[in-house]
């Protein structure tokens, strides 16, 4: 045992070591990546790890493990369980003879997500455990058991933490790993494993038989708890436990969820020795509506009566004033204060020297009047550069587009995805473009890598998770394949030919695709790429803007005209893009910098 | 008021706050005291507005209540300000006097920050500043600008200098030691002024 000052991810993959886990999978997705990122880089590993192509793929690859009689792990955020929701709810039925722990990672307040959804509903929706740390050493130790809490019921459990609980940090006591033995074995039983309808309908009457003894278990285990001390309860659950813990007076009961199914006996008896009760949890009412149901006359605070808001997270402050409109002093008062207003904003931009602006820059002067769908990736922030127009999820760059294109609108539609997200679930859609006859341009923004989680690698960078050489995956070929039969690579560095490429595309009939490619400029520097600064000629510079509407972060204005910082990663676009032929290449040798 | 010392980090994604953020917490271990924190991850990064949430003998939740932080320990000045309303009212800002202007301002011609009224709404806080572009060049690499700063507002944090220039010995790549050892001195040189109540340079 030993002290540590961990990240959340990095508790949880200590975690699983312990467990010991045999079996990873996961698709990167903030707050999730960095567990497998932590798991794929210990030396000497004794289990199987994977990055997956989509959450879908890691969820099936982690359920047969299990099957196998394997303690798995499949990691993804939240949005990812959309994705493996198709296995994920027949899974429950199936059951597993190993462990199987789901980690789906919420995002309340949408830091780095789409949406803000709660992964407990997909564990009411399918009956199966959920555990929900309200702390980074409960989420190192729920994670640790809960491969033996999925074989003591053999069903999958859903580990659910949030953005808070990743990506804390807090001292953390830690045991040790533990070695790898298990060998996976699968032993044929189609009664459990084939579920055609004679089969599933007595394996749903088998699920649901396991549920009161689970429920009690849970409570056994103490993952739901009870400390009554007054006439007023507070009820609470993941991260909001905590904050609830740090201010609450020492006169008010407190009852603390920290696992589902609940007990609905077990809660009913903590609720009816309370007068009134506050429920406080992010996201869905679901510990309130549980409340609620076991309650009767008992009055229930909390988002059904606007209390507690059911959008974005809750915090010490927001607790404290939540509490204080209930009628509870909160331990602690904390001072109103508002931040200065008229500073400007600082969102998060594309690096210096990324791939995409140029290409978003090019689309936006070849098609002036285009429509551009696109995805989920850093290239999302080509919103800023005005060439994104659509975003709903992975891979909806393809059908959104193909569907505006059936709709009757006649300008071009030019969608973006990235490599990895082509990859995810990208495929299928371009299928049906071509298959359908679809007007419209794609143009993958091939990085090469799975950037904005952290740099993961996938199908087309040419090694695994481990670092080991795999076969880098054409994507030209899957174009083809799927039917395309316009399919152009281009260098988005050079500009010329990106913009002829984008123009003979516009001139084509049906499904067009062009390939940007260029490495993630990141991950250029990590390997030593240099290819040296540019600056700019004040004598010739005319101050007209240009090169400053291109938004590249390393070009600033200096006395009205342009300047190059040492952000300047050398990719030279803006030197083609300079009407006044200002910017060249930094005339100093390289290496004296 | 909380029963922990607050202190919030702030910055520019690619600063170095989650370094910075470690050595804190690894200080902490090292003395046997609690700590909580909370930071920036994911795409956020990509050159935005940074934040890290320190409590140092934290126990429960990592996010520091506005107007709780004991201290702010600013990357930049620009972002010192935008989040001065966490600072309690006893509290100090430790900040680097230099900032980098955001690019939205010349994309969309917001009006340009300059520095003379930055320092000027600043000296509204107990503020000092410290020039950790120059001192961690000084040091032998403006990539120690982090920990400049975390030498700096050492005279402020309730850990002790040993503690923390132990966790930057464990922390820090090692070939890069002896510029990070030399960086917490410089900075602690250059913060020493401000506890005498005059502001820093």
């Amino acid at each position: 045992m030993k002290t540590q000052y961990l990240l959340g991810n990095e508790a949880i993959a200590h975690g699983c070591l312990e467990a010991p886990v045999d079996f990873v999978t996961g698709y990167p997705g903030t707050p999730s990546s960095e567990v497998v990122d932590i798991l794929r880089a210990v030396p000497g590993r004794g289990y199987y790890i994977e990055w997956s192509v989509n959450e879908k793929v890691a969820f099936e690859n982690a359920l047969s493990a299990a099957w196998c009689g394997l303690r798995a792990l499949c990691t993804m955020k939240h949005v990812g369980l959309n994705v493996a929701a198709d296995p994920l709810m027949t899974s429950a039925y199936t059951g597993v003879t190993g462990g199987l722990v789901i980690m789906s990672a919420d995002d309340p307040f949408a830091h780095s997500s789409q949406n803000e959804q709660d992964s407990r509903c997909y564990a009411l929706f399918s009956r199966l455990p959920c555990l929900d740390p309200s702390t980074i050493q409960e989420a190192h130790d729920m994670v640790r058991d809960a491969f033996a809490l999925s074989e003591q019921f053999s069903l999958p459990v859903i580990f659910r933490p949030t953005t808070r609980i990743c990506h804390s940090k807090g001292d953390t006591v830690t045991g040790e790993p533990v070695r790898n033995t298990r060998k996976g074995e699968f032993h044929k039983d189609p009664r459990q494993y084939v579920v055609i309808p004679a089969h599933t309908r007595i394996l749903h009457k088998k699920l649901n038989e396991k549920q009161p003894a689970l429920k009690k278990a849970l409570v056994e285990k103490g993952y739901n708890t009870a400390v009554i001390r007054g006439r007023r309860a507070v009820v609470a659950s993941g991260i909001a436990a905590a904050y609830v813990q740090e201010i609450l007076p020492d006169d008010v009961s407190f009852i603390k969820i920290g696992a589902y199914p609940i007990d609905e006996e077990w809660l009913a008896a903590q609720i009816s020795r309370h007068e009134k009760v506050l429920v406080v949890e992010e996201l869905h009412p679901v510990v309130e509506e549980a409340v609620r149901q076991v309650a009767g006359t008992i009055p229930v605070s909390g988002k059904k009566n606007g209390i507690v808001p059911y959008e974005g997270e809750l915090s010490t402050a927001s607790v404290a004033g939540i509490m204080k409109s209930f009628g509870i002093a909160p331990r602690e008062e904390y001072p109103v204060t508002s931040a200065v207003a008229d500073l400007p904003p600082r969102p998060p931009i594309l690096c210096a020297g990324c791939m995409h602006r140029p290409v978003f820059y090019t689309m936006r002067r070849v098609f002036r009047d285009g429509i551009y769908p696109s995805d989920i990736g850093c290239y999302t922030l080509g919103l800023q550069l005005g060439a994104v127009d659509t975003t709903i999820c992975m891979g909806a760059a393809v059908t959104v587009a193909s569907g505006i294109a059936h709709s009757g609108d006649a300008r071009d539609i030019v969608a973006t995805i990235g490599d990895s997200t082509f990859l995810h679930s990208g495929i299928p859609g371009l299928l049906n473009a071509v298959y359908n006859g679809a007007r419209m341009i794609l143009v993958i923004l091939d990085n090469r890598i799975t950037a904005m989680t952290g740099h993961q690698p996938n199908p087309a960078s040419g090694v695994t998770a481990c670092g080991e050489p795999s076969p880098q995956v054409s994507l030209e070929a899957i174009c083809r394949a799927c039917g395309v039969s316009w399919v152009e690579t281009v260098d988005p560095y050079d500009l010329v030919s990106l913009m002829a490429t984008l123009r003979a595309a516009k001139d084509q009939p049906g499904v067009k695709v062009v390939i940007a490619r260029q490495p993630c400029v990141i991950m250029a520097r990590r390997a030593n790429l240099r290819r040296g600064r540019f600056e700019v000629d004040p004598a010739t510079c005319t101050a007209c803007g240009v090169c400053i509407g291109f938004g590249c972060p390393a070009i600033e204005k200096r006395d009205d005209k342009a300047f190059i910082t040492d952000l300047c990663s050398g990719c030279g676009v803006c030197a083609q893009i300079c009407p006044a032929g200002a910017i060249r290449k930094e005339s100093r040798a390289e290496g004296k910098r | 008021m909380s029963t922990s010392f607050d202190v919030l980090m702030v910055g520019i994604g690619g600063q170095g706050i989650i370094l910075a953020s470690n050595i804190l917490g690894e200080a902490c271990l090292a003395e046997g005291r609690s700590v909580k924190g909370a930071e920036t991850h994911g795409m956020a990064q990509r050159g935005g507005s940074v934040e890290g949430h320190i409590r140092i003998d934290g126990k429960f939740g990592p996010l520091i209540p506005p107007g709780s932080a004991r201290l702010i320990i600013a990357f930049d000045m620009l972002e010192a300000l935008r989040y001065a309303h966490f600072l309690a009212p006893e509290g100090t800002i430790v900040s680097n006097s230099r900032f980098v202007v955001p690019t939205p301002v010349y994309m969309q011609g917001f009006p340009v920050p300059d520095e003379v009224s930055l320092r000027e709404r600043l000296s509204a806080w107990s503020l000092c500043l410290v020039d950790a572009d120059r001192i961690a060049a000084e040091a032998g690499s403006s990539l120690s600008q982090n920990v400049v700063m975390i030498g700096a507002a050492s005279w402020f944090l309730p850990l002790e200098p040993a503690s923390l220039l132990g966790a930057i010995e464990r922390l820090v790549p090692r070939k890069t030691i002896e510029i990070n050892r030399k960086a917490f001195e410089l900075g602690r040189a250059a913060g020493e002024k401000c506890r005498t109540g005059r502001q820093g340079a």
